[in-house]
């Protein structure tokens, strides 16, 4: 596994990336609920992980499929994760037993390649969804506005972005996105059929609600109430979908009203618990409800599952669609892991632009400091050399120094060609001992 | 013979339809799915001429065996469904309409009599519009059946959330139970109006009515079975799943006296 550090250890630019993080593969949402970042415990993490010295670039991303923390470490190596990792189970109070197995590490182009992944939605639950993106934007948004990102993370999320944006099209995966949204809203049409003339009820007024809403009324539902918490939010989303805001004290005067519930509380807990579906259904006289509960933690109790005529799901349920979805799209894959690849290439090249920069730079400084101590040696022992003359000396040798970087500077110089080419350059770095002389230095 | 070749042609056209009905399950495609209904139309009009020509060469009706009344069935089953296709725009039930219509005239061929059965006395137009309504009936609450399984299953499904490819195409729960509740009132309609010309036919017969024959008992208990099952399957406590139970297990009535019955209790509906 390549592994680059953008690190002053030895005063060159060198590249490394860390990841650690679980998700709806690794993890179920029994555990995801406990390590989730709300949008301003997000900052307050890359925050405090730059602050502790652990990373000194932080982005946190936190959805309802996953909490993974991207970072660029003071001090590149194995404990770097492990750091991270005793960061982020202290964060939320979580035993590290209980998350055994549940997260993923990756760095360097590994850790590239996830987060690409990631923005194309090839690692969704939902294969091709456009919901992170929003998100992934966001959360990177937050950590630049806060200033928790540098130049590796910068330019390793906007890749990211840009991969995103490409994927979905030039690739069918992109062309026609399924979002978990979608997914509750196609499920109630196993219900109900035609959803025209059905009612809905969005309990949370968020981004997810909102992409639902949408759905909706694209499949032309009859009424659409929405409830939230804050009021005015969710009279602004009613207005803006054509629906009813209704006051959060009112929730159970009319759940038995809607024939589908779309329940994406943030933060919150349950909501919705089983005597409160049971009254609800009872006051429908027995018409089939459908649920969908989009929370992380979850709205809805787990033990309203078996209630008659209820229709429940999670959004681990939810999964259940998305491999129908993949075999629909896996022929896009290829295309859409190319694109990946190719903006891998690039940040590679980039990073070997980076590194190729400071070795040229690290081999002058090398050089210069041997011509110096030479020519202080070999001049001392010349008393017949005048001033003019150990100045022409002194400044041939640097011509000389600069005439035998000049070529591998150009190639360096040349990202491109540099592909591949990593490991030769970490054996420059050990032949020349140039880590090993700044080391010295610095010491 | 003509009504055997025309029989096996009609079997053939349910097997394409059924193909057809299959295929649009895993790849919905409208053509495919237009060409279905049209096959399992040429399949009906052609089980209609099948049944006809076996009634010229019996010279009688052509329920008047076991063999001709099972075809009947089928044809009548057949009818329902695609009336119930074209009413309700829904083609996703038609693979299992048209696999039972085919494993149903698979079994008749070994019931196929190598003789012309003997003509029966005449009953008259009445007696024939009894038959033919019952046997009407007893097709519609064969689908109704059929609907009703599809929609256990269907919701079995959607709790379990293991949802394979056909899933997406079967009719949602709200479809299937319409489609059921439609084909339960057309059965009842016909037992309602076959019960009424057998009770007038008897009675011009006889002068009389036989109230105690486990027959038109067990037909009674059936027309009101069916009607507890219109009622409840719009209550409060019934609706959904248990409503599908309750269609399901009425049809298990309905076998029990379209066969036990028939053949062993009653003394005046013991035609084989």
């Amino acid at each position: 596994m390549p592994t680059a550090t953008k690190t002053k250890r030895s005063g060159a630019a060198r590249v490394y990336v860390a990841l650690i993080g679980c998700s709806h593969r690794t993890a179920p949402v029994e555990i995801r609920e406990r390590v989730t970042f709300s949008p301003e415990q997000a900052v307050m993490a890359a925050g405090e992980l730059r602050r502790q010295g652990i990373l000194e670039e932080a982005v946190v991303l936190s959805t309802c499929n996953r909490s993974e923390l991207y970072g660029v470490p003071a001090e590149p190596g194995p404990r770097v994760a492990d750091a991270m990792e005793v960061f982020l189970t202290s964060f939320h109070g979580v035993p590290r037993a209980d998350l055994d197995g549940r997260l993923y590490r990756w760095t360097g182009a590994d850790a590239v390649r996830h987060l690409y992944r990631v923005a194309s939605g090839l690692d969704s639950m939902m294969l091709g969804e456009s919901e992170i993106l929003g998100q992934l934007r966001t959360a990177y948004g937050q950590a630049l506005d806060h200033g928790s990102t540098g130049p590796v993370l910068n330019r390793m999320f906007q890749g990211a972005i840009e991969v995103g944006k490409r994927v979905r099209s030039e690739t069918e995966v992109g062309a026609r996105p399924m979002s978990v949204a979608l997914a509750g809203v196609k499920l109630a049409e196993r219900v109900f059929g035609d959803l025209k003339g059905h009612s809905a009820l969005i309990l949370g007024a968020g981004a997810v609600a909102e992409l639902v809403v949408e759905n909706l009324r694209n499949r032309g539902i009859g009424s659409l109430r929405v409830v939230n918490r804050s009021y005015d939010r969710a009279a602004e989303l009613a207005q803006r979908m054509g629906g009813e805001a209704i006051e959060w004290s009112s929730l159970e005067g009319v759940l038995g009203v809607p024939d589908i519930v779309i329940a994406s509380v943030g933060g919150t807990g349950a909501v919705l618990t089983r005597a409160l579906l049971e009254r609800a259904i009872s006051a429908r006289e027995g018409r089939p409800m459908f649920v969908v509960d989009l929370g992380v933690p979850r709205n809805v109790t787990d033990d309203a599952t078996g209630l008659y005529n209820l229709y429940l799901y999670n959004i681990d349920d939810l999964g259940q669609i998305v491999d129908q979805n993949k075999k629909a799209r896996e022929a896009e894959i290829p295309r859409a892991e190319a694109i990946v690849s190719e903006h891998i290439a690039k940040f590679e090249a980039w990073r070997a632009a980076l590194e190729a920069g400071s070795i040229v730079d690290d081999l002058r400084d090398s050089f210069h400091k041997h011509r110096e101590m030479l020519i202080r040696e070999k001049l001392s022992e010349m008393d017949d050399v005048s001033p003019e003359e150990r100045a022409r000396i002194a400044h041939i040798t640097e011509e000389l120094i600069e005439r035998v970087l000049e070529q591998p500077s150009q190639k360096l110089r040349r990202s491109r060609e540099m592909r591949g080419h990593l490991a030769g350059l970490d054996a420059l770095r050990h032949l020349f001992g140039l880590d090993a002389a700044k080391d010295e230095e610095k010491d | 013979m003509a009504h055997y070749y025309l029989g096996y042609f009609s079997l053939a056209l349910y097997a394409a339809s059924f193909l057809c009905y299959a295929r649009i399950l895993y790849v919905p495609d409208l053509w495919v799915g237009r060409i279905a209904t049209l096959l399992l139309a040429s399949g009906i009009v052609m089980h209609y001429f099948a049944l006809l020509e076996r009634s010229r060469w019996i010279h009688t009706v052509p329920y008047n065996d076991l063999y001709g009344s099972m075809s009947l069935f089928a044809w009548l089953l057949g009818v329902t469904y695609l009336g119930l296709e074209v009413f309700h725009r829904q083609r996703s039930v038609g693979a299992f309409v048209t696999l039972l219509l085919i494993v149903w005239i698979i079994m008749l061929a070994a019931l196929a009599p190598n003789e012309t059965p003997p003509p029966p006395p005449a009953r008259g137009p009445l007696f024939a519009f009894h038959v033919t309504l019952n046997t009407w009936a007893y097709a519609s609450f064969a689908l109704s059946f059929v609907l009703s399984v599809i929609y256990l299953g269907q919701d079995r499904v959607l709790r379990s959330r293991k949802l394979a490819t056909p899933f997406w195409r079967f009719p949602a729960l709200d479809v299937l139970d319409r489609m059921a509740r439609s084909s339960v009132y057309v059965g009842l309609a016909a037992l309602m109006m076959g019960v009424v010309m057998g009770l007038v036919w008897q009675h011009r017969l006889s002068g009389g009515y036989s109230w105690g024959d486990p027959k038109v008992l067990i037909t009674l208990a059936i027309l009101a079975a069916y009607a507890a099952y219109l009622r409840l399957s719009r209550s409060a406590s019934w609706r959904g799943a248990r409503a599908a139970k309750l269609c399901a297990f009425n049809f298990v009535v309905v076998l029990f006296s379209y066969t036990f019955v028939n053949l062993y209790l009653t003394r005046f509906h013991r035609f084989f």
